[in-house]
């Protein structure tokens, strides 16, 4: 009988101290409405600007890839860095989520491209790094490599899913029904391989290049709250009102 | 000491494979957790759809993890028939519920209560089988302190917790401070009085040797976290040292059984003289 209830003080202990994810923070979304509205780049405003980079630039992280040799093949002569913190030559930094976090008209609803955003991997990395979709927007995703994968998204507030893909497979699509900033992707053949994905209902967000600056286009004259999201250095915001057919620069720092 | 009903050499051999090929089967999972290679084979039973994936990466920890788990399975069968005690049939239980677990886990994508049951489960399947292993050499497995596989299996609960990040550090840390005081004063107030009986000497300095051996492996682990943790991964010492922790953590537990079952001097020769049956493994 004793080990029994050892059997049930281990349950108990396991009951108590595991639970799934916490909650993100519920939102409160009203239903949208009426047509569905594409950006207007013509009368709308435009934002623009670039995410500096101040303080010490960090050392590169180099990927150890010899846990697969085709991956390693794929970066024989040059070895692949992480790109969780890029600082582009200019002082910017690469693989920033900027987005519209607040203003828009919560009943309005927007026109969902028909066009997928691909996520490749190619390498053993994702390419690219870090992708925004529209909530309901096709996500591509390709297996460039001879090798196996597995594309391993971890959501807060989307169902979480797992699957595999083969080298030449076909592509696979995806979708994500609701608005989360961001969602971590991972693959478990190759643990470096690191990816996020912004998923907005609504078109107004944008990621930072090769020269840290974004556009976004079409607005509608109204006051915004404008958040950038880093992987490492997190979130900042700004408020910016614009006018029809404004063009407004409203540039981010982080520090390192 | 209970050791009235000895098993033939062949099957002492097998119980001790048994709980071997256990231990080899807890290793290989915390390589799969270290490696984050849970979910790189994201069907069950089958992987990648066939009965060989491809071994590339990650899929090598997970199949690997895989074919330990059939191999010990048949094995706790085998072991469960030939003992035929209800010790041998809840060890069997245990690793089916384990096996299951696991395929649920990889099903689900791994939903954290089930990683972190099937990561305690598994230490109570390897102590279950070294309780087996004592009965075949004729011991009585025996729960006369049972707060020592409670404060061990916590541990395991709240370190599990700790990695996949549901829970703080400082829950881990507050229980390891107990297990460790608590197990050294049930150790070393049994050895104080027989340290010339060597059948409660031995287990109780095995005891002893192994919890020191996994707080100095759980402080190198943690180091090695807080160094590597966002380094692209896989980081050598970080998996080393894990891994290292997970399979310490699983002979704590299979020494705490073989400490409760053997290190009882109230029945024992005053002088440690010859017993009947004396364990020679």
């Amino acid at each position: 009988m004793k080990l029994y209830a050892v059997a049930a003080f281990a349950l108990l202990t396991l009951i108590s101290c595991s639970s799934d994810k916490p909650p993100a923070a519920a939102t409160t979304e009203l239903a949208p409405t009426g047509p569905a509205l594409s950006p207007d780049e013509a009368n709308g405003a435009t934002l623009t600007g670039k995410v500096a980079f101040t303080g010490a630039k960090p050392p590169l992280s180099m990927i150890d890839m010899s846990a697969n040799p085709a991956c390693e093949r794929a970066h024989k002569d040059a070895p692949l860095a992480a790109e969780d913190i890029v600082v582009n030559p200019n002082g910017t930094l690469k693989y920033v989520f900027v987005w519209v976090k607040s203003g828009l008209p919560a009943n309005q609803r927007w026109a969902i491209p028909a066009t997928p955003v691909v996520l490749d991997q190619s390498g053993c990395q994702y390419k690219p790094h870090m992708i925004g979709v529209m909530t309901g927007q096709n996500v591509e995703l390709r297996n460039s490599d001879p090798t196996n994968h597995n594309i391993h998204p971890q959501p807060s507030l989307n169902p979480e899913w797992n699957d595999s893909q083969a080298p030449g497979g076909d592509p696979k699509f995806k979708t994500f029904a609701r608005q989360e900033i961001m969602i971590p992707v991972k693959c478990n053949v190759h643990p470096w391989m690191r990816s996020f994905i912004g998923a907005v209902n609504h078109p107004f967000f944008a990621v930072t290049g090769d020269d840290g600056t974004f556009t976004i286009v079409g607005l509608p004259p109204g006051t915004y709250v404008i958040q950038t999201w880093h992987e490492k250095f997190g979130t900042v915001e700004q408020t910016v009102t614009v006018g029809a057919k404004e063009h407004k620069a409203v540039d981010f720092s982080y520090k390192g | 000491m209970h050791l009235t009903n000895v098993g033939p050499l062949w099957l002492r051999r097998y119980a001790l494979a048994v709980s071997g090929c256990t231990l080899l089967l807890l290793i290989a999972g915390g390589l799969v957790t270290s490696n984050d290679a849970a979910l790189s084979v994201p069907d069950w039973p089958t992987s990648w759809g066939s009965l060989f994936p491809p071994l590339q990466g990650g899929i090598r920890y997970e199949f690997a993890h895989r074919v330990l788990a059939l191999l010990a399975t048949l094995m706790t069968i085998g072991l469960a028939l030939a003992m035929r005690t209800r010790l041998a049939w809840t060890a069997l239980l245990a690793v089916a519920a384990q096996a299951a677990l696991g395929g649920a886990g990889v099903l689900l994508a791994e939903p954290l209560w089930i990683a972190i049951a099937h990561a305690c489960l598994g230490q109570l399947q390897f102590g279950l089988v070294v309780a087996v292993t004592a009965q075949a050499f004729g011991a009585t497995p025996s729960l006369s302190r049972p707060l020592i596989f409670a404060l061990i299996l916590a541990q395991t609960a709240l370190g599990a917790a700790v990695r996949y990040g549901v829970i703080g550090l400082a829950a881990h840390l507050g229980g390891a401070l107990v297990a460790t005081l608590y197990l050294m004063w049930v150790s070393l107030s049994l050895l104080m009085n027989n340290m010339d009986n060597p059948s409660v000497r031995r287990p109780a300095m095995l005891l002893l040797s192994l919890t020191f051996s996994q707080v100095f492996l759980g402080i190198a682990s943690y180091m090695a976290r807080v160094v590597y943790v966002n380094a692209p991964q896989p980081m050598p010492l970080l998996i080393f040292f894990t891994v290292a922790h997970v399979a310490f953590g699983s002979l704590v537990f299979g020494a705490a059984v073989l400490f409760t079952t053997l290190a009882r001097p109230q029945q024992l020769p005053v002088s440690g003289g010859p017993v009947s049956g004396v364990v020679t493994a």
